[in-house]
């Protein structure tokens, strides 16, 4: 028996969301009594694993672009070698692509949208995210082997000792037939929504696309990615990839903080598992408030700018 | 090009979500239930396909006979036919296993679902049902076209966008921006009613999990204000005391 963590990589550095799976990997390792091992599919070896609780990185040499059924076969391969009994997979894209198609190959039960280590490992029981964000559901899964994918943001990054000895193995991969990805656009500069620790999102509050200039300026003193409620990006204000909320992306950063915003019950669904979560909205009947800890009532015309200073005058 | 599109039914988004039975059912009283909204997106998307090329569209779905009437939406939408598996899902996995065994020998081009069902946010039954029936499966598009046999797919992926070319038969899960979702016309709704709903009984596999209890997020602690006057101060509590940025 052991913990196997699926790694995900991006221009050779291993992801936020993987150290996470990584720490959560090893901090259950240690309740099971067990080791905790990594399989990372990727043109080098990662390097980055130490000290987080890792003994061993199985290392498939690929520069084959993601492919969600060769991923799942590499995982298994891994799993089989290392008779791995629990497989942990960031909740991320890639991990939401593959997680499911790895419980099928492993005969698995699987569970997503993990949010916090088991309360009991035998049976194994999980507390995930469900009605999107708006309740938790305590799951135990019954069969032998387990897939748990973990929401980006559910658990601190820490120093766990682990060697992280890299051990290359070439199984046979299968790959989905006729399939190749013929475009491929990045988001450059800015944070990811998904990974973003601090958050500044902006609603129709703002009156229209020409005003975000001090939302991406407050953002970017403070180092934060941007996002936006669903009328902004159905009317072309804002990229779609920032809309939050029920029918967009749910998000659970540290820091959240809705400019002209009125926190109707779909747009909470998506952000009320932030950490903090601050409002500035010139109503002070807007539901936004009842979720929040901290608020102001005013005009985000005259806010937003003392904000940026005061967040300049930090050190 | 014949297509399966799988429908959960969900409660409506304004719902406001409460438990019974010392936390472990969900309240259903006074609860409106719903096609899960990325589901009309994957019908909608799917009914304008087979509108160029030809084909049906068959819609699917593993639940009680009291979601029937979210069935009949489906079919006033467009779809040509439904099926409706006659067991409640403990689970993503267990849908998936009725859904699979039911498609495997019937030639779909196309398995359609949902990014994620609104209600359990597993966001599963697409990677199972694909693994499971040896497909391609490419989840959370946001476009898909057939050109010549082949299909373009849209997707996010973790800081961007990807566009992919994917051979079918082919497995994918709808996520907003596919299409504007259709609402039933009354010519639609009439129609509906003679469709054909065929209901299966359950084949699949049960048993990988069983829920517990539910909780509800800790309640915040009130709110604290701060003046716009002196709307710094914000920053520096998010500093000092929040310790958040
Ligand atoms: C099925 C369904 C799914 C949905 N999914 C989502 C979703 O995923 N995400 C989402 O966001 N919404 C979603 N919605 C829409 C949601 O119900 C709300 O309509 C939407 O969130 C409102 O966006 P908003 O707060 O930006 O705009 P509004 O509701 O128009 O609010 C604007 C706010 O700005 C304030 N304001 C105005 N001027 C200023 C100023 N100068 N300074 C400060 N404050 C100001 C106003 O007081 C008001 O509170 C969904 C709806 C449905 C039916
Ligand atoms: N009971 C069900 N019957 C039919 N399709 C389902 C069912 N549950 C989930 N699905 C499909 O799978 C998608 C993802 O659901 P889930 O993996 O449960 O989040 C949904 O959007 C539906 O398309």
């Amino acid at each position: 028996m052991s913990v196997l963590v699926y790694i995900e990589i991006n221009k050779g550095e291993v992801k936020k969301a993987s150290l996470e799976a990584a720490v959560y990997g090893a901090k259950l390792a240690q309740q099971l009594g067990v080791n905790c091992n990594a399989i990372a599919i990727a043109e080098q070896a990662p390097s980055g694993l130490e000290n987080c609780g890792i003994s061993k990185v199985y290392h498939i040499q690929d520069t084959n672009a993601f492919d969600p059924m060769r991923h799942a076969s590499a995982v298994e391969a891994a799993a089989t070698t290392s008779g791995a009994s629990t497989i942990i997979i960031s909740n991320s894209y890639a991990g939401k692509s593959i997680a499911p198609r790895v419980a099928v190959r492993m005969q698995a039960g699987i569970s997503s949208g993990v949010v916090a280590l088991p309360v009991s490992v035998n049976p194994i029981v999980v507390k995930k995210g469900v009605f999107s964000g708006k309740a938790f559901a305590h799951v135990e899964l019954t069969k032998s082997i387990n897939v748990l994918a973990l929401t980006p943001n559910s658990i601190e990054i820490e120093s766990i000792p682990g060697e992280a000895a890299v051990e290359s193995i070439s199984p046979e991969l299968s790959a989905s037939p006729s399939y190749a990805i013929t475009d491929t656009q990045v988001q450059s500069g800015s944070i990811p929504l998904t990974e973003a620790e601090l958050v500044v999102s902006a609603g129709r509050g703002m009156k229209g696309p020409e005003n975000w200039g001090m939302i991406e300026e407050l953002a970017t003193v403070l180092k934060a990615a941007t996002a936006c409620s669903k009328p902004v990006s159905d009317m072309e204000w804002r990229p779609h990839s920032e809309h939050v909320g029920q029918t967009g992306i749910t998000i659970k950063p540290n820091l959240y903080i809705a400019i002209g915003i009125s926190g109707a019950i779909q747009h909470l669904a998506g952000v009320s598992s932030s950490k903090v979560i601050a409002v500035i909205n010139k109503d002070p009947e807007a539901p936004f408030f009842k979720a929040a800890d901290y608020g102001i009532v005013g005009d985000a015309f005259e806010v937003v700018p003392k904000l940026i200073e005061a967040a300049k005058n930090l050190s | 090009m014949n297509i399966l599109v799988c429908i959960s039914v969900v409660p409506d988004t304004t719902t406001k979500i409460t438990f019974t039975d010392n936390n472990s059912q969900f309240n259903r009283e006074g609860v409106q239930f719903i096609i899960n909204p990325y589901d009309e997106l994957a019908l909608t998307r799917a009914l304008e396909i087979t509108e160029k090329s030809g084909g049906e569209v068959t819609v699917i779905h593993v639940g009680g006979v009291e979601n029937e009437p979210s069935i009949r939406k489906a079919l006033a939408i467009g779809a040509h036919k439904a099926i409706r598996i006659n067991k409640n899902p403990n689970d993503a996995q267990e849908a998936a296993s009725e859904i699979a065994n039911y498609a495997k020998d019937k030639g779909y081009d196309m398995i359609l679902t949902g990014r994620e069902s609104i209600d359990y946010n597993s966001g599963q039954v697409c990677g199972l049902l694909g693994a499971m029936l040896s497909l391609p499966s490419i989840n959370v598009v946001m476009g898909l076209d057939v050109v010549d046999g082949q299909a373009v797919l849209t997707r996010d992926i973790d800081g961007g966008r990807e566009t992919i070319s994917c051979g079918l038969p082919l497995v994918a899960s709808a996520q907003k921006d596919l299409v504007e979702p259709r609402i039933p016309n009354m010519r639609g709704i009439m129609a509906a009613r003679t469709k054909p709903l065929e209901v299966l009984e359950p084949t699949g596999e049960s048993n990988f999990s069983a829920h517990q209890s539910y909780d509800l997020p800790e309640p915040k602690s009130a709110v604290k204000m701060i003046s716009p006057d002196n709307a710094g101060e914000l920053i520096r509590l998010l500093r000092e005391e929040a310790k958040i940025i």
